[in-house]
């Protein structure tokens, strides 16, 4: 803590607000007392019971997603500062000394605004569906245990398992482009969900989905899908649209190991192609 | 007949498992979810999953033994069969997770690892890394993404259920619920509904559970009529970081590992706690408790700690109510080698580093005993009748209850590791039972005869809506309410419960309530408006906050994580051979007359104004019968021997009604364990 904080009385926070889609977006300001180890989500919970902006104005409270406050869900990804993170785990007293007496936030940049700082990232779940990532087990009944694995397996799986699918990732890639189509009137939730999904359907599908594949591709029995994930993989939107910036990893909160996965990923839809020549 | 389909409300462990389990066979299954399926609480949990295993099996351990460890840390107060039943099923859960991809901690030739956690003597807990609970989740979303993808799932992520949809029979035909981004409301029909949604944390403000854990699905439903059993137990963890939005859990562990907790003995001294010397600092653990010092049991820690802050005022801050936990006397590569992972988590949140400064912890609401009261048919062997289609429904037929939000497992206290077993167990074992169910029917809830009824409770809930939306403005803050509801509850609820504390709490909750009804929105907009779908689930929480405060002050003895100061047993003090006897025989017979007028179900139902009324059910200890729960208790070792004397005479004269176990383990008798020794 610096010794200006320990000062501080308040501090202010400038969020880019939006009320829906296809609507302006515009800054509003807020003045927070100041109190010591607040996270960026205790500002958010002050500033929905005040709903008053920094001129003293009334306003509606601001919109912003979370769940666990851990950093483990997921949920609360927006950009701060400049920065794409969680908003869980980012502490007002670091955000100060990044950024004397402001704070900036913003929704995510690559995915279409609900309102305020929520997006609809159903993208990345879909994304998910095609690279399949699942082990296909026969059933849910009892046939003793999965197949037994090596530490070095383990200790493989286990830090590409930790995604939680926040986004940091491809919000922070080039090649990853916002795609949103707007609701037409009268359009039900599935009609408009149908539509998002099939405008997306050869865009890139990012860092985390990637890394999923080489993650159940490790798997004894998840590998018996491995060459319907490399074909997704080699597809459009698939592993070559990555321009290898390495964006991804620098952001992703988990400090999963992004572009050894691509670089694997690489590798393996490379063999795979060469495979499928032969096998003609 | 259209087709029949089955509504799966929550997408944690619990929903999840009921959703994949469901569209194996072959059932359309709509699964809804404030939050999106993979960002469920259950990714929180940290520690592992209960079962006995080959190894624990070749040290003695069966799944017997789990049984008896879950009935004895929850004191008695379950139905023994389908606790008897998730154990048996444990070692089964566990494989069939393994077989999904969950990377469990491996040994050296590749089998699964595992720990020992409270409450047992035996290494039960599989564990993979820090994050069992969100590598558990995944497995279980992933399997039901790939049944999406098959087309046997519909996901309705963003959704709030309000309530279940009851026809003229008083049969659950569906549920409404709301969009949270559109606020679109609609009625699912459904030939089953099954609640899988979670704990009730936010009734006490801040806790160790996420922000979807408000109880407001259980309540909705306990206003249309289903019943809550056991509400006033709920579990406290000793050890949590206390944040002005979270209490995020810290670990036993740092306590195992060497730490040290006390408070300066001068109140709130403004002194660097580096600073303080030794003999200004109060270590009340080890001053009160000589023997086991900082790792006495949790519910000790838990009440001394509560205790030294609230009512010694000796907190550390005045402000705000913590202890240190101390580890800077710990070389760091020490800390670093053995607690790197926790201490990650203090830093990464206070920005304080524990190894330089000793970390403020405070202990905190973690887990609801207490949920929606459910059925169970048992078998003559003891279990749970396979594909009854009475398991886990609630008093409204159709209507079902799985995961934390049912009240079945984990009776007065919940072990560790053991409620991820029971949302998983409860998940893959109701699929067959509403198998059953939906065969029984002649009619499907998506019949147009059903039409009416949903239009109607739809158009009802559309009404309560617009009715909020259009409260006056200068009314009441609900994010304000929230807080002192948050305040009253965690004051008279938690830790201790002293009667006169909890009539006061049960009064001002009232006046809370009322309060509640008159709040104003600052957001009255008709797109993703988080301001009023936070001020009714504000609203829900009252009925859960009121039965359980009724429900503690009714309940005058002490039973697992209940505890009340003034019916507290004090074990036997005497040195004197024949006194201590005596006093024995006393503590046993008030045992006794305790366990006849308490080892009981509390039951609440709910009036159309949300108030609770109680009743009580006895409880099926017909297995194993109830002993007293001796950790840590003075003169525990003679207490026992009486009380199996006791035992002993009445199986010699032939008890009645007294059903033994199929394998005669009812003699396995075991010493008192502990629960994190
Ligand atoms: C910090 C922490 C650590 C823990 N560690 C362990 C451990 O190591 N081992 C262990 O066994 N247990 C542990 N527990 C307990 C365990 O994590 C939970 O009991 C368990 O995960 C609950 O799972 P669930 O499926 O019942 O509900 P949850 O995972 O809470 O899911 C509830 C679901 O219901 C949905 N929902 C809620 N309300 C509504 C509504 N109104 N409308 C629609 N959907 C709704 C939510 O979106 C969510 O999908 C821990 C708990 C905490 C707090
Ligand atoms: S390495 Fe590839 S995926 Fe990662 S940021 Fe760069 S382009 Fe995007
Ligand atoms: S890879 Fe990292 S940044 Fe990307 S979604 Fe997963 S956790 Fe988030
Ligand atoms: S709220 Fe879950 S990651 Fe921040």
């Amino acid at each position: 803590m610096t010794a200006s904080s320990t000062k501080r009385e308040s501090f202010d926070v400038r969020i880019l607000r939006q009320a829906a889609p296809g609507e302006p977006s515009r800054w509003e300001t807020f003045r927070i007392p100041y109190e010591p180890n607040l996270n960026v989500i205790s500002v958010l919970q002050k500033i929905a019971a005040m709903a008053r902006n920094a001129e003293g104005k009334e306003t509606t409270p601001v919109a912003w997603d979370c769940n666990c406050l851990e950093e483990v869900c997921g949920a609360c990804t927006m950009v701060i500062n400049g920065r794409v993170r969680q908003s869980c785990s980012a502490l007002v007293d670091r955000l100060l000394e990044e950024h004397e007496g402001e704070i900036e936030l913003q929704p995510m940049t690559k995915f279409p605004v609900v309102r305020d700082l929520v997006v609809d990232r159903s993208r990345m779940f879909r994304a998910l569906e095609k690279v399949k990532a699942w082990v296909p087990v026969d059933d849910y009944y009892d046939r003793g245990a999965g197949p037994r694995e090596s530490q070095e397996s383990q200790e493989e799986r286990y830090p590409l398992s930790e995604c939680m699918t926040c986004g940091c990732c491809v919000d922070a890639c080039p090649q990853y482009s916002k795609v949103e189509v707007e609701r037409r009137p009268n359009e039900s939730i599935e009609e408009h969900q149908a539509r998002q999904a099939e405008a997306e359907k050869s865009e890139f599908l990012g860092a985390a989905p990637i890394s999923q594949a080489m993650l159940f591709n490790r798997h004894a029995t998840g590998a018996m899908l491995a060459d319907d994930r490399l074909n997704a993989l080699s597809g459009p939107g698939g592993i070559q649209v990555c321009g290898n910036a390495q964006n991804c990893v620098a952001v992703c909160p988990k400090e999963i190991p992004l572009t050894t996965s691509i670089a694997r990923a690489g590798r393996q839809t490379t063999v795979h192609a060469i495979k499928k020549i032969f096998d003609r | 007949m259209a087709e029949q389909r089955v509504l799966v409300v929550g997408g944690g462990l619990a929903g999840l498992a009921a959703a994949m389990k469901l569209a194996e066979l072959d059932i359309a299954v709509d699964l809804m979810s404030l939050v999106p399926v993979k960002r469920s609480h259950s990714a929180c949990a940290q520690g592992g999953i209960n079962s006995v295993n080959d190894t624990t099996r070749q040290l003695g351990d069966s799944e017997y033994l789990h049984f008896d460890d879950t009935v004895y840390g929850g004191d008695f107060l379950q139905h023994q069969p389908p606790v008897k039943e998730m154990a048996d099923w444990a070692p089964k859960i566990i494989d069939l997770m393994d077989r999904l991809g969950v990377p469990f901690n491996r040994t050296q030739e590749g089998y699964r690892d595992q720990r020992r956690f409270g409450g047992t003597l035996f290494k039960r807990t599989a564990f993979a890394g820090a994050t069992t609970g969100q590598q558990l989740l995944y497995a279980l979303d992933e399997q039901v993404r790939r049944q999406h993808a098959a087309g046997k799932v519909n996901i309705y992520e963003g959704w709030d259920y309000l309530g279940p949809i009851i026809d003229d029979d008083g049969r659950c035909r569906g549920a409404t619920a709301q969009n949270l981004v559109t606020m679109e409301i609609r009625a699912f029909p459904a030939d089953a509904v099954v609640l899988a949604t979670g704990g009730c944390g936010l009734i006490f403000g801040r806790s160790t559970m996420s922000m979807a854990c408000t109880g407001s699905a259980a309540s909705r439903s306990v206003q249309y009529g289903a019943k809550y059993a056991n509400g006033e137990f709920i579990q406290v963890h000793p050890t949590a970081i206390p944040g002005a939005d979270k209490l995020r859990l810290m670990s036993e562990s740092a306590r195992g590992e060497g730490g040290r907790v006390w408070v300066p003995r001068t109140p709130q001294d403004t002194r660097a706690p580096k600073d303080i010397p030794e003999s200004e600092r109060y270590y009340f653990l080890e001053e009160r408790y000589p023997k086991y010092g900082n790792l006495v049991p949790r519910d000790i820690a838990t009440r001394e700690i509560f205790n030294v802050c609230v009512n010694e005022g000796l907190s550390v801050e005045a402000d705000k109510q913590c202890v240190y936990l101390d580890l800077t006397h710990i070389p760091r590569e020490e800390l670093d080698r053995k607690l790197g992972g926790i201490l990650h988590i203090y830093e990464k949140f206070q920005g304080v580093d524990p190894r330089d400064q000793p970390m403020k912890i405070f202990p905190a609401v973690h887990y609801s005993m207490g949920g929606l009261w459910a059925d169970y048919e048992r078998t003559a062997a003891g279990g749970l009748m396979p594909g009854s289609p009475r398991n886990h429904q609630t008093n409204i037929p159709g209507l079902y209850a799985i995961g934390e939000c049912d009240y079945q497992y984990h009776g007065g206290n919940r072990l560790g590791a053991n409620s991820l077993l029971s949302c998983i167990f409860t998940g893959l074992f109701v699929g067959p039972c509403i198998e059953t169910a939906l065969k029984s029917l002649d009619a499907s809830a998506s019949d147009a005869q059903f039409d009416l009824l949903h239009r109607a409770e739809r158009s009802k809930k559309e009404m309560e809506h617009k009715k909020l939306l259009e409260a006056p403005t200068g009314g009441e803050n609900p994010y304000l309410i929230h807080q002192e509801l948050g305040q009253e509850m965690t004051k008279a609820a938690t830790v201790v419960r002293v009667n006169d504390q909890l009539t006061a709490a049960i009064e001002k909750v009232a006046e809370l309530h009322e309060r509640a009804r008159k709040c104003s929105l600052s957001d009255t907009g008709v797109w993703t408006n988080q301001n009023v779908m936070f001020t009714k689930s504000l609203l829900d929480m009252f009925p859960l906050a009121k039965a359980l405060l009724k429900g503690a002050l009714a309940r005058d003895e002490c039973r697992g994580a209940h505890y009340k100061p003034a019916f507290d047993m004090p074990g036997v003090e005497s040195t004197d051979p024949t006194e201590r006897r005596q006093q024995a025989e006393l503590w046993c017979d008030k045992f006794e007359e305790k366990n006849r007028k308490w080892l009981k179900t509390t039951i609440a139902d709910f009036d159309s104004k949300g108030d609770p009324t109680l009743s009580y059910e006895d409880v099926d200890t017909s297995l194993i019968p109830p002993r007293p729960r001796l950790y840590g208790i003075v003169g525990g070792d003679i207490i026992e021997s009486v009380w199996k004397e006791r035992q002993v005479k009445k199986t010699e004269s032939g008890a009645q009604g007294v059903e033994k176990p199929a394998n005669g383990a009812a003699e396995v008798s075991r010493d008192p364990v502990p629960a994190n020794k």
